[in-house]
């Protein structure tokens, strides 16, 4: 404001001259000082500032110029520094006689004659943000070459540059390529020899036919997307709490098995759960929105924290579909991309109605098992009814005397005191949510105003919520919860200090599991103590070892619940009480860092001055249908009511008995992060600088303008569901293009584009650009098959060439841009792993599944490497060699010897990996327990099935690892060590049994063998 | 001489990318007859002007360290121990855990003035007070983060949201590596628990993951899967690897991939590293004076062994040591955590400073001493905790060009805004690449379509605090 005055006294006392001329004074001031940003190189914020029609035009941020009106012409607000938007120009401000020469010369009318400057009238569009069309075929020379459409790209390119494509690849080693890059595996050699025998020219595809429908190619290529996911197994920041999310992961892999095709892929992932009748599976898809990290250190706000999801969730949108980082426009208006700030906010509110929900779900199995236990119960409910004709008047009957005998119940309006870290939301229905920091050892104190003077006894509800760990009531991991003890206190209003504990003579629940033992291993105790759960009572025996537990098992663990204490005496005072309720949890683990707690997750407390509120206690979720009217109850309602009701009818004891049985069996199920629309919607606002507590205008859902139009399904505000339809409408620019050019990456190790992230205006021109526009079409023109994709480009002649390289060559084409030989580089962390367990035999190839925990150094998961203690039980079985896809990934402890191959943690988007090769890949390989595992049991493998003689031997191992024959010079090399090694182990200069842990020289020396065949270059390097 | 050895020289003197320790790569390279590698993306680089400090040593006290209690005396905050703060402070004011309403608590702990520079400083840091006049107490330090991960990841990478390079990695990205056989960025960690932002504190974000941090523990295997595994000697070692040479190097001749050199240098450098890195690590060579002068105990785990341990990296040329000690979230326990903490760190953190001078490192080795945010004012629980307090901060920095002996900066009355010579994160940030050589908004990395940089679009350098 100061600034302004100045800049405004200072132009006072300047002397207005005549008529400003826009060639002589202003073109001047634009040509030195804003050319540089906005002139024919670029042009920031598509701003022309040397073309007459765009200035008068406007570009992203408003009107540029408003002929006779400098206030209102952004270009002079933005220069004098009177703009909301930041001051022009960034590099410093202008003298204030040119300021006013501009002003001048808009309040003048602008007059800009028209022969002058640029002749433009649009700012050019850039390429990747019109939708793509087919290109034509370039004509080539060497047609012979051509194995198909890729090819014609390809080779136009390298005949310009004047090179011939490299020979194809011997056999061999597409064969391994092919594998590596398909499957992520490397062939045995049973299949080495079936593909060599098969001379014929079908040969090669049939290869790819098969390799595409190996159930392989879903997990290699599904960590692809995995990395764009940013999938993890944890939460991130402070408590890295672990995650049930692999059914999310699992959805990936199997989606991309069945070849589904991209467009509904984004389509589930983005809005399965809004499609009709959304399948489990369809919900699970959209956890890809849900990966985002979760903060719930102590002193979090929870909201806080849920917008920096939302930030990560449009990151991870931008860069995995849309190929364009649109978080830049979080804070303000892109600065090179047609992007605004509020184009950004209405993408946001697409996304931002959705809980932070997190759901039970089930496998196939479990499924059908499930499915049988209700169709079991369904038959014996059914046999009831059968036989008991007038069950409906009986119900109807029970109902209504179940109903009367219903005590009032005043909602308690309490509110949470101290200062435990965990936040509590207080709901419009008068209950509390709790969310954020969960400590695993604590008392809840609630106090209350209360103005009756009998207070008779007290009601806990437990809630469900989608907020909560599947739905709650509770927050431990199932989402159930432990009450430790129940106290209530009461004080005068008048003296609060007076306050006293009440007697609680009698509680009731409408849940009371069989007393057992809280398992120390999930919620350990410091001193081991025994803790037991169990009903109601254990909530009022004055001791906190003992708990009322929630949970009585998978399948109905989820449910709302209710307790009844009632007071030995009606308790209040003349002029109100103040009423403290102490809701006493010390069945959690002991140390708030291992994430274990069994808190309320939402509860609602209420009173009542009735006597005899011990007659009255229904089930929550029957008090929930019984506030329904008999006549607006859906069939589910209905049965809620028969299936308690059916449980207080005496000469139904044994029916009940054995359906009680069935719930016992039913299967565990998993949980998951899903999106679940709110049905009241939340309001979106731009955000100042991106602050959340700087909300300013709202704005609706929408999308930006540079891209394809949005089609909304008519009848009603355009959905999450319409914004994914509108990600892979077949006009949309970028989606098909992003995906193709990803793909192309993957195989040649640099994409079309080389910033797969970004295919904006500053992204580097591709390589060949007809062909990512061709490949783009190719894709959305055959139903969006991925594997179309992929059997292209291993069918054609450019990925089959040799990579073998010449110095020449390396000098014209050094990172192989041009397609000028075949791929050869390190292959991803992941693959190095399953590479080594696949040559050995020790591969457990099952598909899917919950994570596993191979080795690792036991220390990185406790403090202080840890922040908190993690659970890291080492498998043992055959779980330990699973494909590193399988392996738990923890965001702030990343696996080691996947993290020292460049494999990402999951903290965001990641669609391009960098490749290092450093001295602590050569130590992992060298060295680590897995990776020597590997090592002696490809030794035993070969000594076991190799043959007899040391050459068949060698030759065997050697082809596990690497596919082909090794030469006469590397088996000298390898066989020559393996007599200097063995020597050693025989004469007892080594010691086999502390090697291989058996006291057999040959073993131990084919180890030393083998362990060097796994640390070649060859082996983890895709050829 | 063969194809592949002739690419292999060409690429090694053109864009060779080799992982850790260029120098080493010379002496591979010197070995074979070869020039020395010209360009790989650990070769030391010189900053874009004449630096003060070649170093770093940065003593991150993870968890918030009490400015109230350690370096910024407070009188009046102690008059006014157990009222509520003055109406209108906490405006806007968001806390972690309590209800910024809470009655304020006087500090705990008694301040004197020390050395020529007069710096005031509280009685929980003794042996700091004898080296006050070579480091510069800045108690105008300020964050925009309250909680543990977001404070620590906005000090450790100048944003709060993950995914960004860290100091560290900036700094090996923009100088280098003058190592031969070490990582150019190492990490420790001690104290009750790992730092609340977990690896991405010393992550290479979207920069090349040779410019990482790499964890070293001072017990047991310093590295991950340094030691040969059980069973395996020296000799069996070096047979294995003379064999992966050889059979790398028939694969490089007939592919010609330079890669693969690439990849036979990493073997010999890994080679190399399972020799000197443990001998390095083991600091009962250190003469007994200077392991009593830190307060070290060989073969115990400690802060203080990190701090000789630091010491030693940087003589070999280890460009950015950090050393976590996530110890300072005194919630609670106040008086007798701070005690124990100053206990277990005052100490080896002036011996670092002294050792570095009396070496004559101090002067090109920058120092840095601070958590991620201060405490409030206020208390919390009864009468011996604080909360989380982003506003205003101590932190101190030695050598490299840092201004000795001044204390900059000053907060108000409570210890709770900044008054005067206020010092944002990312003024930090600026000031520090400043010293290393390099103007803060050109050491800058091209992704997804725009130069990113450690002070992303802030930050101001601070020449009152360099000498």
């Amino acid at each position: 404001m100061i600034r302004f005055s100045l800049v405004l006294l200072f132009a006072c006392c300047l002397p207005l001259s005549a008529a400003v001329d826009f060639v002589r004074d202003v073109k001047p001031i634009f040509d030195r000082s804003c050319a540089g940003c906005h002139g024919e190189k670029q042009q920031l914020g598509q701003l022309r500032l040397d073309a007459r029609a765009i200035v008068l035009e406007g570009g992203v941020s408003g009107k540029t110029v408003t002929p006779g009106e400098p206030e209102k012409s952004e270009l002079y607000l933005r220069v004098a520094g009177t703009s909301e938007h930041p001051r022009m120009p960034m590099g410093g401000e202008l003298p204030a006689a040119e300021i006013e020469t501009i002003r001048q010369w808009i309040a003048e009318g602008a007059v800009w004659p028209e022969s002058v400057g640029a002749k433009v009238s649009a700012l050019e569009t850039h390429w990747a943000f019109i939708p793509p069309t087919r290109p034509e075929l370039p004509v080539v020379k060497n047609t012979a070459w051509v194995k198909n459409p890729i090819d014609h790209f390809i080779l136009a390119r390298l005949e310009k540059e004047g090179l011939a494509p490299a020979p194809q690849a011997d056999r061999t080693t597409l064969l391994r390529r092919a594998h590596l890059d398909i499957t992520g595996l490397p062939p045995t050699i049973e299949e080495a020899d079936a593909f060599l025998a098969d001379k014929s020219d079908g040969a090669y595809p049939k290869l790819i036919n098969k390799l595409l429908a190996s159930p392989h190619y879903g997990e290699r290529w599904g960590r692809h997307w995995l990395d764009a996911a940013r999938y993890a197994d944890s939460d991130g920041f402070e408590k890295d709490k672990p995650r049930n999310v692999w059914f999310y992961r699992d959805w990936v892999v199997r989606a991309l098995n069945r070849d589904l095709s991209y467009d509904e892929f984004i389509i589930d992932q983005i809005a399965g759960d809004l499609l009709p009748n959304a399948t489990q599976e369809q919900r699970v898809a959209t956890g890809f929105l849900r990966n985002s990290m979760i903060n719930e250190e102590g002193g979090i706000d929870p909201e806080q924290f849920r917008m920096e999801a939302m930030f990560d969730r449009m990151d991870a949108v931008g860069k995995a579909v849309l190929g364009l980082t649109i978080q830049c426009a979080q804070c303000h208006n892109h600065k090179f991309d047609p992007l605004t700030q509020e184009e950004y906010y209405r993408i946001f509110a697409f996304l931002n109605n959705s809980h932070e929900a997190n759901v039970a779900v089930y496998t196939a199995d479990e499924q059908a098992k499930r499915a049988e236990i209700f169709r079991e119960i369904g038959a014996i409910e059914d046999d009831m009814k059968h036989r008991a004709p007038d069950w409906r008047e009986r119900m109807a009957a029970w109902e209504a005397s179940a109903r009367k005998a219903q005590p009032e119940w005043t909602v308690l309006k309490a509110e949470v005191g101290g200062i435990s870290g965990e936040k509590y939301l207080y709901q419009a229905d008068g209950s509390i949510l709790a969310q954020g920091y969960a400590p695993t050892n604590h008392t809840v104190e609630l106090t209350a105003e209360v103005d009756a003077k009998d207070i008779r006894a007290i009601r806990l509800e437990l809630l469900n919520d989608p907020n909560l760990p599947q739905g709650g009531p509770g927050r431990s991991f199932l989402g159930a919860a432990a009450l430790s003890e129940f106290e209530v206190w009461a004080a005068p209003k008048a003296d609060p200090e007076k306050k006293e504990k009440l007697d609680i003579y009698w509680a009731a629940a409408d849940v009371n599991p069989a007393q057992a033992e809280l398992d120390q291993a999930v919620f350990p105790h410091k001193q081991n103590k025994q803790r037991i759960t169990g009903g109601i009572e254990f909530a009022i025996d004055g001791c906190e070892e003992t708990a009322w537990s929630t949970d009585i098992g998978p399948g109905r663990r989820n449910q709302p619940r209710n307790a009844i204490f009632r007071l030995e005496k009606p308790a209040g005072f003349d002029g109100g009480a103040i009423l403290t309720i102490k809701l006493v949890m010390r069945h959690g683990g002991w140390n708030s860092d291992d994430n274990q707690n069994q808190n309320l997750g939402r509860w609602r407390l209420s009173y009542t001055s009735a006597e005899k509120a011990d007659e009255t206690l229904l089930p929550e979720r029957v008090h929930e249908v019984l506030a329904v009217p008999a006549d607006q109850r859906s069939p589910e309602q209905q049965e809620t009511l028969f299936d308690y009701w059916r449980t207080t009818v005496p000469q139904w004891e044994e029916q009940n008995a054995r359906i009680e049985q069935l719930w016992r069996s039913h299967p565990a199920g998993s949980s998951q992060l899903v999106m679940m629309e709110r049905d009241k919607m939340r309001s979106t606002h731009r955000l100042d600088r991106g602050d959340f507590l700087k909300p300013k205008e709202t704005v609706d859902p929408g999308v930006p303008k540079f891209l394809n139009a949005l089609h909304a399904e008519s009848g009603h505000e355009p959905d999450r569901l319409d914004f994914a339809r509108w990600l892979v409408a077949r006009d949309h620019p970028t989606t098909a293009r992003t995906i193709v050019n990803r793909i192309w990456q993957s195989y040649f190790g640099t994409g079309l584009v080389e910033t797969a992230e970004d295919l904006g205006t500053q992204s580097p021109a591709p390589s060949h650009p007809e062909l990512l526009d061709w490949l783009a079409v190719e894709l959305m023109e055959n139903d969006w098959s991925l594997k179309h994709i992929h059997r292209l480009i291993t069918t054609s002649a450019a990925y089959q060439q040799s990579s073998h390289v010449t110095p020449e060559l390396l000098e014209k084409d050094p990172k192989n841009r041009l397609i000028s030989r075949g791929p050869r580089f390190r292959v991803e962390g992941e693959i190095v792993r399953d590479i080594a367990l696949s040559a050995s035999g020790l591969l457990n190839p099952e598909i899917g599944g919950p994570p596993v925990h191979p080795p690792s150094p036991e220390f990185l998961y406790q403090p202080p490497v840890s922040y908190g203690p993690k659970q890291w039980h080492t498998d043992t079985g055959d779980e330990r060699y699973r494909r590193a896809l399988y392996t738990f990934r923890f965001r702030s402890v990343p696996y080691p010897a996947l993290d020292a191959f460049d494999t990402p943690n999951g903290d965001s988007a990641c669609v391009r990996r960098v490749r290092s090769n450093t001295p602590l890949q050569a130590l992992t390989t060298l060295n680590e327990t897995v990776f020597l595992e590997a090592a002696e049991a490809l030794a035993a493998k070969t000594l076991a099935e190799g043959g007899t003689s040391e050459d068949q031997r060698l030759t065997y191992a050697f082809r596990r690892v690497l596919t082909r024959l090794p030469n006469a010079k590397e088996k000298d090399a390898l066989l020559s060590m393996l007599e200097r090694q063995r020597k050693r182990f025989e004469s007892g200069g080594l010691d086999a049994k502390e090697f291989v842990g058996k006291a057999s020289p040959e073993l131990a020396a084919w180890t030393t063998v083998a362990r060097v065949m796994l640390n070649l270059d060859e082996t983890i390097t895709k050829e | 001489m063969q194809t592949g050895r002739k690419i292999a020289r060409r690429w090694f003197l053109e864009q060779c990318g080799v992982g850790l320790g260029s120098i080493a790569l010379g002496h591979l390279m010197r070995e074979q007859g070869y020039a020395v590698a010209a360009d790989n993306p650990l070769a030391p680089k010189q900053p874009q002007f004449a630096p003060k400090a070649k170093r770093v040593i940065y003593l991150f006290m993870a968890g918030g360290p009490s400015h109230l209690e350690l370096f910024d005396n407070k009188p009046k905050l102690a008059e006014y121990d157990g009222q509520l703060p003055p109406e209108g402070l906490l405006e806007g004011y968001r806390a972690a855990f309590i209800n910024p309403n809470s009655k304020l608590l006087g500090p705990k702990f008694k301040f004197a003035r020390y050395g020529q520079s007069g710096a005031e400083l509280s009685e929980l840091l003794p042996y700091l007070s004898e080296v006050v006049d070579d480091i510069a107490i800045v108690k105008g330090m300020s964050t925009d983060a309250f909680n543990h991960a977001p404070g620590q990841i906005l000090m450790n990478t100048g944003s709060q949201q993950f995914g960004r390079p860290s100091f560290g990695a900036w700094t090996t990205y923009g100088l280098g590596s003058e190592s031969s056989d070490l990582p150019g960025f190492i990490v420790f960690s001690s104290g009750k628990k790992g730092p609340s932002g977990g690896n991405s504190n010393w992550g290479s974000g979207f920069l090349p993951t040779v410019y990482s941090g790499v964890q070293f523990r001072s017990s047991g295997d310093p590295v991950l899967y340094l030691s040969n595994p059980p069973g395996v000697d020296d000799e069996l070692q070096r047979d294995s690897l003379d064999t992966l040479r050889e059979l790398n190097q028939m694969r490089l001749d007939t592919v010609g991939d330079p890669e693969i050199a690439t990849r036979i240098n990493s073997f010999e450098m890994a080679f190399r590293m399972q020799a000197s890195a443990p001998e390095l690590m083991d600091i009962s060579s250190e003469p007994e004076h200077i392991l009593q002068m830190y307060g070290a105990e060989p073969g115990k785990p400690s802060f203080a062994n990190n701090c000789i341990l630091a010491r030693r990296l940087v003589e070999k040329g280890v460009r950015f040591v950090q050393l976590f000690h996530e110890a300072w979230d005194q919630h609670g326990s106040l008086v007798k955590d701070l005690t124990g903490n100053c206990h277990d760190t005052d100490q080896a953190c002036a011996a670092l400073v002294k050792d570095l001078k009396q070496r004559g490192l101090l002067e090109d080795t920058l120092v840095i001493w601070g958590g991620e945010f201060g405490r409030t004012p206020m208390v919390q629980g009864g009468n011996d905790g604080r909360d989380h307090h982003p506003n205003a901060f101590t932190m101190w920095f030695a050598g490299g060009g840092i201004k000795p002996g001044i204390t900059l900066g000053e907060s108000d009355d409570l210890g709770f805004n900044v008054v005067e010579d206020k010092v944002h994160v990312h003024d930090m940030h600026a000031t520090l690449l400043h010293l290393l050589g390099f103007d803060h908004k050109k050491l800058t990395y091209r992704f997804q379509g725009r130069d990113f940089r450690l002070t992303d679009v802030h930050g101001e350098l601070v020449p009152k605090l360099m000498a």
